[in-house]
């Protein structure tokens, strides 16, 4: 199989993070689905050229954001719960926009309504 | 002896006459790739040679494969591929005839593997060695040594003096060579991209020593370039970890070795504003650890 990773030269970010974009946009654009099982580390290593330490690195970083799933020794899939998630934040981050602005209008200050958030955390 | 072990230095000293290798701890487990990096004269040849088994160390141990060097060296060499440059061909024998040679001593040859390797770096197996440019000798060593299969592949400078597509022939074969996990890599480079690109471990050797050995994202991640701002031209905090201080009036460049979160803070209790925090590519750690190690040797103080 060919994934045909471009990598910049001019890209000052670490490596692991060019590949961590990499795999993220072919999940974003839909060409790798939920539930599609990624190459293997060693696969994915040699077909790009790049260190196995590398690839693993990008995969543990991408398993914690929640983007994949790994199962030792048994691989990783593109998560099926990543897009739920993120729908979630979405949503509270429009909440919270709300909670700001109307604060705001009724001149409460930070401290306050930290306060009053406090109460349901 | 521990089989899942491609290399095993421990305590490893060398006394030449104007040289000396000490210290040197340096292992790495099958199925990876373990680069050394350093300055010319460093010993990283010094090094490979001692692992080959050419040299007997005055003291300490080397274990390939799980195998005792120098005194078991048959029966590693059976499973490793060495490439030096100063490994010569003969000058007046075909790349077959080289082919031939190395099938008749070794019964791990793969001639499917070895005509594939032909035809993937352009090479004419009827073609006499002295008419081969220093690309294709690269090459053509890299094929002979990879037909045979190799457990642990040792390559001394793989790099030096290609051009830039020889050279993305030689680093993608390389890395090919490791889609069987049991296969290791173990390579000298003054190129550091080469190094960064497809090495798991990292060796840095620097007059004879070992200045840091360990895993590559680890040892890129503990270096961090601080962009400061000392409006009210404050002290730096003296830090053991700061390996490195430039400073242009309110502006101030900080290298620190062993980042981490708390890093910062300390910068910022000192009251200085932190700009920016930059990653170091493994070029500007070589610059900065050969700066600091020859200050060391110098004078005992850091820059």
């Amino acid at each position: 199989m060919k994934f045909n990773f471009i990598f910049s030269q001019t890209d000052k970010r670490p490596m692991y993070q060019q590949i961590m974009e990499q795999i993220v946009q072919r999940i974003a654009v839909g060409d790798w689905p939920p539930n599609t099982a990624l190459p293997s580390i060693r696969q994915l290593a040699t077909e790009v050229k790049v260190s196995i330490i590398t690839i693993k690195r990008a995969y543990l970083e991408l398993e914690r954001e929640g983007v994949i799933v790994t199962q030792q020794g048994k691989g990783s899939w593109v998560s099926d719960t990543m897009n739920m998630q993120q729908l979630q934040q979405e949503e509270l981050a429009l909440h919270l926009e709300q909670i700001g602005k109307l604060a705001k209008s009724m001149s409460i200050s930070e401290d306050k309504l930290f306060e009053m958030l406090r109460k349901y955390i | 002896m521990d089989m899942t072990m491609a290399v095993q230095c421990e305590g490893v000293a060398k006394q030449h006459p104007h040289f000396l290798l000490q210290d040197v701890n340096l292992s790495f487990e099958q199925g990876t790739v373990m680069g050394l990096v350093g300055p010319n004269g460093a010993g990283k040849s010094t090094i490979l040679r001692i692992i080959m088994g050419l040299q007997k160390p005055d003291s300490g141990s080397v274990k390939v494969l799980g195998h005792s060097m120098p005194n078991d060296q048959v029966a590693a060499k059976r499973k490793i591929g060495f490439i030096a440059e100063d490994m010569r061909l003969y000058e007046s024998e075909t790349i077959e005839f080289h082919m031939g040679f190395i099938k008749s001593i070794f019964d791990t040859w793969d001639q499917e593997y070895a005509t594939k390797l032909l035809g993937r770096f352009d090479l004419n197996k009827d073609q006499k060695v002295k008419g081969l440019s220093h690309g294709q000798r690269v090459k053509a060593t890299l094929m002979l040594a990879l037909a045979r299969r190799p457990q642990l592949l040792v390559f001394d400078e793989p790099t030096t003096g290609l051009d830039p597509a020889v050279r993305k022939e030689v680093l993608d074969e390389m890395m090919n060579s490791l889609q069987d996990e049991t296969r290791s890599i173990l390579f000298s480079s003054h190129n550091t991209l080469d190094i960064e690109q497809i090495s798991d471990y990292i060796t840095f050797i620097y007059d004879g020593r070992i200045i840091e050995s360990r895993d590559k994202e680890t040892f890129l991640d503990s270096w961090r370039r601080l962009r400061l701002t000392n409006i009210d031209n404050k002290p730096i905090p003296d830090l053991p970890n700061i390996r490195q201080i430039q400073q242009s009036g309110r502006l101030c460049a900080v290298t620190v070795n062993d980042y981490d979160d708390t890093t910062i803070d300390q910068f910022t209790n000192a009251g200085l504003k932190v700009d920016a925090i930059e990653h170091l590519t493994l070029e500007e750690i070589f610059l900065n650890n050969v700066l600091h190690a020859k200050a060391l040797k110098n004078n005992g103080t850091t820059p």
